[in-house]
């Protein structure tokens, strides 16, 4: 046998006291860590195979499991640490692409870390979210330039087509074949009661889901899977996806073996077959190409509904985003490097993209030195955390933002970062039954509307805090923000002052 | 160095007081001194100014550029351009009176003009926004000049001092006007610089306020699309543009204008008739980026009327009060009472909800 | 009346419930030293074949067999709730051949057991339900 030069991440401490050899952990490893020695009357396990997902640990009802990161160590060096270490002896072996799920993990800096929020003190009051009201209705869409009236003097809507939001979070794209049934089942139902929306990723729509049309972006992505006319009519608006923070300028690959039963018949393809998204859309080389795939999507809709385009935040944002205000779009949903993927090259998802906290201002700031900021909606994503990161994004000028990781996190993920495997053991990215089993919507979907309001408290506290009572006169509101240990370039680009200036 | 107003953002609390003649009777500005007199404990002597309307009555077609000089070099260059830009009737020095309590005063000059026609035509913008480019020009790019009074039969007067005192150093005493406005100014910070005082003004429209709203670079990076620059980072200043935007360039009506920056909650929104929420839901989606929260209370000058409005959470003071056609607002109900001692109606009115009172015109009056 | 409803199809056959179940009856506060070493006689079991788990406990019928065949009138239904006194069970165990359901066993004494809904171990609070990690096992009032 030759060597197997990987060893395992990490450990599994079992305390033999504690266990009762229930065999839960057994039975809920996807992975086949666990097994039961009948003649020891022992658990045991190959921890090779341990993904750190904490399903066996949560599970056990006498907590006699822990996982902990092996000791076991490389001789590492800061230019050779284990990582870079470890990836050639994984490409060595099998020759291939290094494959990764989740955002980007390296240790590149988090802007949102280095940046604080204003309160009030003695010149103007705090106000109190318990006392007063505090407003998070958000809309998104175009704004109309100019106001109409009728003959009797009054004031003609001629808005375009909005969302309205609650709270100015939506879930973002996660296709139906990326993760599971149950998964999208939660969103769509948290969606519904938070009065927000969900975002179908480009796996089409299932056919139980059409009655949360209303709280549903439907997406067209390059593969253009699952697309036809109901499916456009369906949502409550049409995103078309560009990009992705996670691995720009790649496109997507949804392996034959997921491609079954339902999946297959909702992104309309035959079973067993990949389903590959193209990096471009092979209709798109050029902006005035998006010009034409926007207003398509709205002939199709009657222009009923706004059109949402989705980039990933590259090198030229400001630039692209321009170019889409000026194409027709509603909305633009920039998503940042560190946003999250099911599957993604390593390398893409390690070195391709730019912050979105750089993305974001530099866009906002580039649109209202343009005057056509409000022409177009800003929705900000790629690993939005809590509500102070919701705050932050909206006082840089942001006027939603898209969680996707945060969400999964709800319904259980581990960000053990194997999603391409297959095996979630949460039962989100996933299509074995028996997996997909384990995310119960009735408990995933209050999980999910639990984890926004808990973030809306948090935001009216915030608001509260600096003095603003509705969350439009925080949009764009920087002089709200300071920075900590940024330099004066950093500072430029997110338009905020340091802290102490 | 302390940093001048317009190089760092300066929170001030303060008083503000206004009288309004429906009838359009003149009156004296003795009046309006004596309610901030009354109310000087709310400011501290770092700013005070006025506006009235109506006080030039013999130049009433021609716009009335108040301007302030920090030398001759720069009244030199600023008149250069106003002569290019404009025919000018009249120009003079504001008559003042030289007091120890107001000290270190500006070159202050006042200028009666109107548009070049050739200039104006060429520059293909309707009058008012030939007007407002100009007044942005010198004072955005000319040093030491500024503008602070630029509309048509009505005028600002500040200065850095007690109210009362910036009044009588302007011999307010002498003008008569049928609408006045005042302000005493309360700053956390010592600029020591004129232009910051208030009333702010832009054309006609002349803002003073109380409070220190928290939407403020909402609002600020807002309005700048639209050609507007706020130099002063002062409330006021873009409280003013905002109006300036929503009611000239956009066509909103006052009560419309209040429903945007002012606007009634959602929860108040949503109990309103079916066309009335439709509208109010309009106007807040539409401007949402001009919804101003945090503490204000303004009073909004402009040809033949008066605006009063508080924020929506009515988190600064402001009362109304009425005699026969005379209507009198201020901070404080004992500067109403100073001003007419018989006074009748008087109440507070509910945040968000705008005060808003208009020259009856007589037939034949344009 | 609030009875214990099992929906197969969030199953996950964890037999967790079973742990739960067999801890609650012992009255112990440590679960890992209650069933160290013990072969469980738990009051609900799964039930499993292929894809399909559930699990299966008593039924607390309103018509209920088992009280009928009972021989010493030791199963005797009190509130709805089947219940058993073990002091009169002679272990006949005709009660469970009468059982429709598999839900009565014996128990480490020779007297029968079934579920009794946590009544007098835990303050009513079936066990089996708040250990469940999916909400498949449901205590509700389903008229």
């Amino acid at each position: 046998m030759p060597i197997n030069f990987i060893y395992p991440e990490f450990e599994i401490v079992r305390d033999e006291s504690q266990c009762i050899r229930c065999r839960a952990c057994e039975r809920q490893c996807a992975n086949e860590v666990h097994g039961y020695d009948s003649e020891r009357n022992a658990m045991e396990s190959d921890e090779l195979k341990c993904v750190n997902c904490h399903r066996c640990v949560l599970l056990c009802p006498t907590r006699a499991l822990k996982i902990i990161r092996t000791d076991h160590t490389f001789r590492e060096n800061a230019n050779w640490n284990e990582d870079a270490i470890k990836e050639i002896y994984m490409q060595a072996g099998s020759g291939g692409v290094l494959l990764s799920s989740m955002g980007n993990p390296k240790n590149y800096p988090v802007y949102w870390d280095k940046i604080l929020i204003n309160a009030s003190q003695v010149t103007n009051p705090p106000i109190d979210p318990l006392r007063e009201p505090m407003e998070t209705k958000t809309f998104l869409g175009k704004k109309p330039e100019k106001i109409g009236r009728s003959d009797d003097g009054t004031l003609k809507v001629n808005t375009s087509p909005q969302l309205e939001l609650e709270l100015p979070v939506m879930f973002s794209a996660m296709s139906y074949g990326s993760i599971s049934y149950n998964a999208h089942e939660s969103m769509a139902r948290a969606a519904q009661s938070l009065g927000t929306y969900y975002n179908t990723g480009e796996g089409g729509l299932h056919e139980d889901f059409y009655k949360y049309g209303k709280n549903t972006i439907v997406q067209v992505a390059s593969g253009r899977f699952g697309v036809y006319l109901d499916y456009l009519n369906a949502g409550a608006a049409i995103e078309i996806k560009m990009g992705q923070g996670a691995k720009p300028g790649i496109g997507g690959h949804l392996p034959g073996a997921k491609i079954v039963g339902d999946i297959a018949k909702t992104r309309m393809i035959p079973e067993g077959s990949d389903a590959i998204s193209p990096a471009p859309h092979h209709d798109i080389y050029s902006i005035e190409d998006l010009r034409q795939l926007v207003y398509s999507l709205k002939e199709a809709t009657q222009n009923k509904k706004p059109v949402i385009v989705k980039v990933a935040a590259v090198h030229n944002i400001a630039a692209i985003a321009s170019g889409i205000a000026r194409s027709g779009a509603d909305i633009i949903a920039i998503d940042g490097f560190r946003g999250g993927t099911g599957a993604a090259p390593t390398r893409i998802r390690d070195n391709v993209g730019i912050p979105i906290e750089l993305a974001l201002a530099s866009v906002d700031t580039r649109l209202r030195d343009e005057g056509i900021r409000s022409s177009v909606s800003l929705v900000a994503g790629g690993s939005i955390r809590n509500s102070a990161d919701v705050v932050k994004a909206i006082a840089l000028g942001a006027d939603a933002v898209y969680i996707a990781t945060g969400a999964m996190l709800a319904l259980g993920c581990h960000l053990c970062r194997n999603c391409q495997s297959g095996k979630c053991n949460w039962g989100i990215a996933t299509q074995r039954p028996d997996l997909v089993k384990r995310l119960n919507p009735e408990l995933g979907h209050q999980r999910l509307i639990n984890l926004l309001n808990a973030w809306k408290h948090e935001i009216k506290e915030m608001m509260g805090g600096m003095g603003i009572n509705s969350i439009e006169a925080l949009k764009g509101n920087r002089l709200m923000l300071r920075g900590v240990g940024l330099n004066e370039k950093e500072l430029e680009i997110l338009g905020i002052m340091h802290a102490g200036d | 160095m302390l940093k001048r107003e317009g190089e760092v953002r300066i929170p001030s609390g303060c008083a503000v007081a206004g009288l309004f003649s429906k009838d359009g009777k003149s009156i004296s500005g003795e009046t309006i001194i004596r309610a901030m007199t009354v109310m000087h404990d709310r400011s501290n002597g770092l700013g005070g100014g006025f506006a009235g309307y109506g006080i030039y009555p013999q130049y009433k077609d021609y716009y009335a550029f108040h301007v302030f000089y920090e030398s001759a070099s720069a009244r030199e260059e600023c008149e250069k351009y106003i002569n290019e830009m404009y025919e000018v009737i009249n120009l003079s020095k504001i008559p003042v009176k030289k007091s120890p309590k107001i000290t270190n005063e500006p070159l202050i000059w006042r200028y009666f003009i109107s548009p070049d026609h050739n200039r104006l035509r060429d520059s293909q913008l309707d009058e008012k926004e030939y007007v407002v480019r100009t007044v942005v020009h010198i004072n955005t790019q000319m040093d030491g000049a500024y503008v602070f009074s630029s509309g048509k039969n009505m005028g600002v007067f500040k200065a850095v001092g007690f109210p009362e005192d910036v009044g009588e150093f302007y011999r307010l005493d002498e003008y008569e006007g049928y609408s006045w406005t005042a302000h005493g100014r309360y700053p956390t910070n010592t600029p020591g610089w004129w232009g910051g005082a208030h009333p702010f003004a832009m054309l006609d429209y002349s803002i003073v306020h109380n409070g220190e709203i928290s939407s403020y670079d909402a609002n600020r990076r807002y309005i700048e699309m639209f050609g507007y620059k706020c130099t002063l980072l002062t409330d006021t200043e873009v409280i003013t543009y905002i109006i300036d935007y929503l009611v000239r360039r956009t066509g909103l009506t006052l009560e419309e204008t209040a429903s945007v920056i002012a606007a009634p909650f959602w929860s108040t929104i949503e109990g309103r008739s079916e066309g009335e929420r439709e509208r109010l839901t309009y106007l807040r989606n539409t401007f949402s980026s001009l919804l101003i929260t945090g503490p204000f209370s303004i009073l909004l000058g402009f040809d033949g009327g008066m605006m009063a409005l508080n924020d929506r959470l009515k988190l600064r003071s402001m009362v109304v009060g009425e005699k026969d056609d005379m209507v009198y607002i201020a901070s404080e109900e004992c500067a109403l009472r100073v001003m007419e001692p018989s006074i009748e109606r008087v109440w507070a009115p509910k945040g968000g909800e705008p005060v808003i009172v208009r020259l009856n015109r007589k037939n034949g009056d344009s | 009346m609030k009875r214990v409803y099992v929906n197969e199809k969030w199953c996950l056959g964890c037999h967790l419930c079973e742990y739960y179940c067999a801890f609650a009856n012992t009255g112990m506060k440590d679960m890992a030293k209650a069933l160290c070493n013990l072969e469980i006689r738990p009051r609900i079991r799964i039930e499993e074949q292929d894809d399909i788990s559930f699990a299966v406990s008593c039924r607390h019928c309103d018509e209920p067999l088992c009280v009928k065949s009972c021989i010493t009138g030791a199963l005797s239904r009190e509130n709805g709730v089947i219940v058993i006194d073990s002091d009169k069970c002679v272990g006949c165990f005709t009660c469970i051949l009468a059982c429709p359901y598999g839900a009565i066993s014996q128990s480490e004494t020779g007297a029968i057991q079934k579920c009794e809904l946590c009544a007098k171990t835990n303050d009513g609070i079936p066990q089996c339900v708040a250990g469940c990690p999916n909400g498949a096992i449901v205590f509700e009032d389903r008229g």
